[in-house]
């Protein structure tokens, strides 16, 4: 059983626990370029979560940008919603997208649904741009245009809102504070909390489902959460079917392959790290530029990224490096030469989401064991 | 393969102890080798409160630190950075008429030292220091200050290295063996000779200690530590309350550090984490001492892992059992503003085998000695 812990929250609740599934879920990933903090920038997840949960645009004539799934899929929604979509500016080449052919036998469904949102897209007249390079965004005080290179040669597109990301990164600083092991995942250029094939991490009574723990998407989701939850009842002596726990470890299987494919097919950028500009925003809760880090990392000669943060806060902010921590880390392995997992891995600090100090009022001070 | 390294002094642990030391003896001219287990200034010295400040200090400190307190305002020619270093002045908050007893008879006691303490009544304290929640006078050292961990004992370090020393980081030191020269250190794949060891490990030093006959009572402490976001300027010196709870600085930038009751080891005791009704109680009070906290977020809580020992005063000096080892560790809180001190104070040591700066007060021989040495250290 889990070592009860406890957390504290705004009202300074206290929950204590013997089994805790963590489904912590992802956020955007993204790299700094020219203006990515403009007014009117914003990642594909925000801009999806604009339309859908708020009923609202990023702008009146928009473009997409940077790598995923989910720069076809923010696209198409936006255009469904009668917004005109410009662009679609695809990091990737077109060569590519023949992975998907690959991804075909495993998963049709997705890869026609996908394929043809593309094609509305371009019948619609967006510009669907692959191998786009050298992004950058322009505007005075917020955004007025979007630059790109393909093939050597500079194109603008006037737009006033932007969405941009390059893939997902998991949220793992819960499972890291719940005291987890991780281990680099080269798919996801990130280290990632361990679990099998159940969901059962390296620490008893704690299950780790869904995106938060590797990126795989919604159907894999679901199928890992029921998992993890026949796990947690087994591991409790309760009753549980395992003959679908095998079911859902077949499915899960299966979605892993196919996610293989897509990642080949909509590939991180790599490329990227070593040309942002020095004066590029990296961390923008602690306005610390691209040039700052680079310095630093010469000066005191860093290698790892926590001592990066230690040194420039860069990750220090609001945000605890979870807009800025993936790139910091491109970064530093970039500048010095190392494959991304050689850097190292931002270690989680509590809280994961800032609390107000009057959070602390509304305890019993007298109740502390002041001996610790 | 093994790597030889031959050198005046080696350095085991690469804290604000042991990187000033670097410093100071590279240069009075000796070979220099500085090793950490991980990287340096990443522990305590990496990760305390940024308090630099004399007062509060038994006075047996007092000579040492003024040392320190000469260095300090130093720190741009010495080692490139200023480390964020604002002598802003410490004021230390009574909230009793028996606290504020206490700070009078402290201030008659440092007299001799020229701290040039100013006793403050409940009024002047709101007038202009904007204080207010609960206390009734306080004791202001003007000279006193704070600066930011994170970048001096790593700036030490980096400046030794650019002065020559060999530093070596995520080099963890697993034997100290006394030769018929000198010593002999194994670290992984380095062995290193020296004629002279330095002790500056931090709350690992009572192992190497202990390996040389001279167990000490080291005991480790976890101070909690919590930063607010960025918030406007109101906070114009370093906060301190007499009996300890809490401690709270204002750095250039807007955020708040505020410090106070201990945080817990985890497993690998190693390291640590603030405990949740720790840090609640933190910010309770310091939401309670300053209005302008109580609308503000928390946005990071860390704490660090310190060497105290139960007189409250660090082990500085030579070994009592064996020539040519100096020990320097066991801060008990309070060493990152007397470092700097303390590093000039052992490359004295190695060099003319005093010092100038009295340090009888802090030997080892304070704490009784083990019938036999301990060969334990290589099995840790
Ligand atoms: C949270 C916190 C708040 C504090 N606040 C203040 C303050 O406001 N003001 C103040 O004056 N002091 C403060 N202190 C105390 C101060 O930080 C310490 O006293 C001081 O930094 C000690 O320096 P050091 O070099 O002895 O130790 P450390 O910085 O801990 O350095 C010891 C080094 O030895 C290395 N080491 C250990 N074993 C080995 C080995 N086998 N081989 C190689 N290397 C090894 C470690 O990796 C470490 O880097 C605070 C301490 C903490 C933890």
């Amino acid at each position: 059983m889990a070592r009860p812990i406890s957390s504290a929250t705004a009202s300074a609740g206290r929950i204590s626990y013997d089994g805790l599934v963590l489904a912590t879920g992802a956020t955007d990933r993204v790299l700094p370029i020219p203006g990515w903090t403009l007014p009117g920038v914003f990642t594909l997840g925000g801009a999806q979560i604009a339309l859908k949960a708020q009923g609202c645009a990023i702008g009146k004539r928009v473009v997409f940008a940077g790598s995923g799934p989910l720069l076809y899929l923010v696209a198409w929604q936006y255009m469904k919603a009668g917004v005109e979509v410009a662009a679609v500016l695809d990091a990737a080449p077109l060569a590519a997208k023949l992975n998907l052919l690959r991804a075909l036998p495993l998963a049709p469904g997705i890869v026609l649904r996908g394929v043809r949102m593309a094609a509305e897209l371009t019948l619609r007249g967006t510009r669907v741009v692959f191998g786009a390079d050298r992004l950058s965004i322009e505007g005075e005080g917020r955004v007025a245009r979007i630059v790109y290179r393909d093939g050597g040669r500079e194109h603008a597109i006037a737009c006033d809102g932007v969405g941009y990301g390059l893939n997902l990164r998991s949220e793992t600083q819960a499972a890291d504070l719940a005291g987890c092991a991780f281990r680099f995942d080269p798919r996801d250029r990130a280290h990632l909390p361990v679990r099998d094939a159940s969901g059962r991490s390296s620490v008893a009574g704690v299950y780790l489902a869904g995106d938060g723990a590797r990126i795989a998407g919604a159907d894999a989701a679901e199928a890992a959460g029921e998992r993890a939850a026949l796990a947690l009842l087994q591991d409790r002596g309760l009753s549980h079917d395992s003959s679908r726990a095998a079911v859902l470890e077949r499915a899960l299987v299966k979605i892993d392959r196919l996610r293989d494919v897509l990642e080949a097919a909509f590939p991180y950028p790599s490329q990227w790290a070593p040309e942002i500009a020095d004066d590029t925003l990296l961390c923008r809760c602690e306005e610390i530029t691209t040039g700052e880090a680079l310095r630093a990392i010469r000066d005191f000669t860093l290698t790892e990224i926590n001592r990066l943060k230690a040194v420039t806060r860069i990750g220090m902010g609001r945000c605890q490096g979870r807009m800025c921590g993936a790139a910091a880390a491109e970064l530093l392995a970039a500048q010095t030469r190392r494959d991304i997992d050689a850097v190292g891995r931002l270690r989680a600090q509590a809280p994961i989401k800032p609390i107000p100090l009057a959070a602390g009022l509304s305890i019993d001070a007298r109740q502390h064991d002041p001996a610790h | 393969m093994t790597r030889r390294i031959d050198c005046d002094v080696a350095i085991i642990g690469g804290g604000l102890v042991g990187s000033s030391a670097a410093l100071a003896l590279r240069g009075m001219g000796l070979s220099v080798t500085l090793l950490d287990k991980g990287f340096c200034g990443a522990q305590a010295s990496g990760v305390n409160y940024g308090g630099v400040r004399r007062q509060g200090r038994p006075p047996e400190q007092l000579p040492l630190s003024q040392r320190a307190h000469a260095i300090w305002p130093q720190l741009a020619r010495l080692i490139g950075i200023d480390g964020e270093f604002l002598r802003s002045g410490h004021l230390k908050l009574a909230r009793s008429a028996a606290d504020m007893a206490s700070l009078e008879r402290y201030a008659a006691e440092v007299a001799p030292f020229a701290l040039d303490l100013e006793l403050i009544g409940h009024n002047q304290l709101r007038e202009r220091f904007g204080i207010a929640g609960g206390v009734i006078g306080g004791s202001f050292c003007p000279g006193d200050g704070h600066a930011n961990p994170r970048l001096v004992a790593t700036a030490f370090a980096g400046a030794a290295r650019r002065a020559g020393a060999e530093v070596l980081e995520n080099t963890k030191v697993t034997g100290v063996t006394r030769t018929f020269e000198g010593f002999a250190l194994e670290a992984g794949d380095v062995a290193v000779k020296a004629r002279t060891v330095i002790n500056s490990a931090g709350a690992w030093a009572d192992n190497f200690a202990r390996a040389f006959g001279e167990p000490v009572p080291l005991e480790r402490t976890y101070p909690s530590m919590v930063v607010t976001e960025p918030l406007d300027p109101f906070l114009g010196v370093n906060v301190g309350i007499e009996g300890g709870g809490i401690y709270a600085r204002q750095v250039t930038r807007g955020n708040v550090v505020v410090g106070g009751e201990r945080a817990a080891p985890l497993d690998d005791p190693d390291y640590s984490r603030p405990r949740s009704d720790g840090v609640l109680a933190i910010m309770q009070r310091a939401s309670e001492l300053f209005g302008p906290l109580r609308h503000a977020q928390a946005i990071r809580f860390w704490s660090g892992t310190e060497a105290t020992m139960p007189d409250r005063n660090p082990v500085i000096g030579p070994s009592a059992t064996t020539p040519g080892l100096i020990h320097a560790f066991g801060f008990s809180g309070a060493g990152f503003q007397i470092a700097p001190g303390v590093g000039e104070v052992l490359a004295e040591l190695v060099r003319d085998g005093r010092t100038s700066t009295p340090i009888d007060a802090f030997a080892i021989t304070r704490f009784p000695p083990a019938s036999q040495p301990d060969d334990a250290l290589s099995s840790r």
